[in-house]
């Protein structure tokens, strides 16, 4: 396969290797500068931009079998590029689908916080800033200068740590250069996890990781070739960059919707 | 002492009476702007919403007054577009129901979002693609119209007609109102089926997602004709609380049963046209997502497929069987229960197209997300309430709203009743009148 100019940046994550430590979600929070609060028990006010699902088989021991799975943002292409639930829905232009590389951004000031793109999403990748960030003291010194914090009443989510793609560019542009290698741009939790379980590059270069191991079908938007890897809620046709991998079939059937007695191999793809 | 204001040939309650009532519903409003005030200085976190609760009752709010609202747009296309005469006895109050649905539409969306301060970007940034876009500049667009619809009323206050030029304004302005209630019709088309766009687009949703033609999903036409069928129902609701509160008749049987009539007929069609939705999604558009119906109405402590038994079958079937007969029209009490059904159908219809939509999980490792309003979310979603009946109050009071009125209550002039008539006094009346050039 040809090479596209155009990048497709997408991030693989074997569940068979994860072990649910949180290390993505740390590194991920520190990276991005994502604010929290004192009291951070309810989980639906928190702000998780890499959250842990724990899910499980549902067997009686000694069948019980778990699994665990981070969800960042899926940055769905959807049916045609740019066609993400939440890109599409947005009133103020404020999510934007970057067709460079595939990232679907949020732009902070331009936001108004109307939570369509909430709603829209059915990942549940989204949050909204029901507080200004308050850092405890002196931790505003330790935050990143890349990434802007954001304020109340906005939406934010996974970025794919984008500041680290232009940091990325910058560099390669001072070198004389206008490819980035495949190490050169990875996010925090690709690097964070002990497990190697995360793995980050371009879904349209042959040569990438990504690439091998779901091999993805661009006849089928992008549809992964690998019997073992999948993709969240495949048949809404929302089309995420993110592919999951598993060599269990129960954790593989978790991924979507389902029928009674319908099997994955006969699942259809909604074009909606 | 305000009777110079009051329309001519009517009676109205002693002064302090309407200012108790008023200062009784006041506070309410102003509990209600306590709440307001407390959101956009604190923020959205005064609210019970969270993460998977983004769209709220704010929102159902929004929907359900807009949609009752459409008795504005849909009695005006009678009156003024198809000619419906008998309307004319109606056709005020139901542009003061839909100012006042519309005018609350727009403060919720305030007080809604986030950054309040960044609400032009809406229009500024405009996406066309957004169905929220759509809504926003049909929505802002019509309750132009509204207000031009309802100024020649306000001109038409006793003292302000007296000047020659708001006297001219109003006859020529109501000369022209065609053009307007057309316009006001073609606007409310987009924005109501925008509004149903909103949630029918919603593609990673499959409760809410449906299919349709070429952009627009079906709930795109089932919401304009919801509104159509439903708003109808509301303005008759009010006009009959406004006559039961006053104790008085203020529109022609004539008017109200031509009007249910079609409503009724409107009623029938939508929720036919609703059923085959629902038959379509429920056996074809979510088995495709890999959901059942039932998937959508168990598991859960609310959400039961009552709801949707409710809906079609209660507040849709029964209000419409009643008002195409016309046995049902004319018995008051079948009148009655047909428009509160038919409006509290439409109600639940926003309902569960906002916050079922929220409520509902889509990955299968997800769980149902309940959620109940905060005291803030409750007044502030009172406030739009007390404003409309304060307006209501204030109109009634000093507009000829129903010009039937004086003809459908004689006033008999007894001595002893001089004091509440209407007529005012012969200086106050010098004291007003325009100087003349």
């Amino acid at each position: 396969m040809k090479h596209k100019k155009a990048k497709k940046y997408g991030m693989v994550i074997n569940l068979d290797k994860c072990t649910g430590c949180g290390s993505c979600m740390v590194a991920c929070m520190a990276e991005n500068n994502v604010p929290f609060r004192k009291d951070e028990s309810d989980k639906l006010l928190s702000i998780t931009w890499m959250r842990v699902y724990k899910l499980t088989n549902g067997k009686p021991f000694p069948n019980t079998d778990i699994c665990y799975l981070p969800r960042p943002c899926m940055h769905c292409e959807g049916q045609h590029e740019g066609h993400s639930p939440c890109v599409t829905v947005c009133p103020a232009v404020a999510t934007d689908y970057n067709i460079e590389t595939g990232i679907v951004s949020q732009i902070y000031t331009r936001c108004f916080g109307c939570r369509y793109c909430m709603a829209s999403c059915p990942y549940k990748a989204r949050y909204f800033n029901w507080w200004d960030p308050v850092w405890p003291d002196g931790m505003e010194k330790y935050l990143s200068p890349n990434v802007s914090p954001r304020m109340r009443g906005v939406v934010e989510k996974c970025s794919f740590c984008f500041h680290r793609y232009q940091m990325a560019k910058e560099k390669a542009f001072m070198e004389g250069r206008r490819e980035l290698k495949e190490d050169e741009y990875q996010t925090a939790c690709t690097q964070a996890c002990p497990a190697g379980a995360i793995t980050f590059g371009d879904l349209n270069n042959p040569n990438h990781a990504v690439y091998r191991m779901v091999k993805p079908d661009p006849k089928h938007h992008g549809r992964p070739t690998n019997p073992n890897a999948f993709r969240l809620l495949e048949r809404l046709g929302t089309n995420p960059k993110v592919y999951y991998l598993s060599s269990r079939e129960w954790v593989r059937r978790v991924g979507d919707n389902y029928l009674k007695n319908e099997s994955i191999a006969k699942k259809t793809v909604h074009q909606g | 002492m305000d009777s110079a204001l009051i329309p001519r040939g009517v009676k109205r309650c002693p002064l302090w009476q309407f200012l108790l009532f008023i200062s009784v519903v006041g506070a309410v409003l102003l509990w209600g702007v306590y709440a307001m005030l407390l959101c956009w200085i604190k923020g959205l976190n005064q609210t019970n919403m969270n993460d998977y609760y983004g769209f709220a009752i704010w929102i159902w709010a929004d929907l359900a007054v807009i949609a009752v609202g459409g008795g504005a747009f849909f009695t005006g296309l009678l009156t003024y577009i198809f000619g419906k005469d008998e309307l004319k006895s109606i056709i005020n109050y139901a542009v003061l129901i839909g100012f006042i649905c519309y005018s609350s539409a727009l403060l919720i969306l305030a007080y809604d979002i986030g950054q309040p301060l960044r609400g032009w970007f809406i229009f500024w940034h405009a996406n066309v693609h957004s169905m929220l876009t759509e809504v926003a500049f049909c929505l802002s667009c019509y309750f132009g119209v509204l207000t031009i619809e309802f100024i020649p009323l306000i001109l038409e206050n006793r003292q302000i007609d007296r000047v020659p030029f708001f006297h001219h304004l109003s006859h020529n302005m109501h000369e022209i109102m065609a053009v307007f209630a057309a316009t006001g019709v073609f606007l409310s088309f987009f924005h109501q089926g925008s509004l149903g766009g909103v949630a029918g687009v919603l593609f990673g949703r499959p409760f809410a997602f449906r299919e349709g033609i070429l952009i627009w999903p079906w709930t795109f036409f089932l919401f304009t004709w919801s509104a159509a069928a439903c708003g109808p129902c509301f303005t008759i609701l009010i006009t009959k609380i406004t006559e039961t509160v006053t104790r008085k008749k203020l529109v022609k049987d004539s008017a109200i049963e031509l009007l249910a009539k079609i409503s009724g007929w409107m009623i029938l069609t939508y929720i036919i046209a609703k059923t085959a939705d629902t038959w379509y999604w429920a056996t074809v558009t979510a088995p495709s997502m890999g959901q059942t119906l039932m998937d959508f109405y168990s598991n859960n402590p609310l959400y039961g497929i009552w709801i949707l038994f409710a809906e079609i079958v209660i507040c849709g079937f029964v209000p419409a069987a009643i008002l195409i007969t016309k046995k049902g029209r004319k018995n008051s009490v079948a009148l009655w229960i047909a428009v509160i059904l038919a409006v509290v159908g439409v109600c639940i219809n926003r309902w569960v197209m906002v916050l079922q939509v929220m409520a509902v999980p889509v990955m299968s490792f997800d769980y149902w997300a309940m959620y109940f309003p905060s005291w803030q979310e409750i007044a502030t979603t009172i406030l739009p309430v007390a404003y409309g009946i304060i307006l209501v109050g204030l109109a009634h009071r000093y507009l000829p709203v129903f010009p039937d009125e004086s003809e459908l209550n004689p006033i008999e002039t007894l001595p002893a009743e001089e004091e509440e008539t209407v007529e005012p006094p012969v200086d106050l009346e010098q004291e007003l009148k325009p100087a003349e050039a």
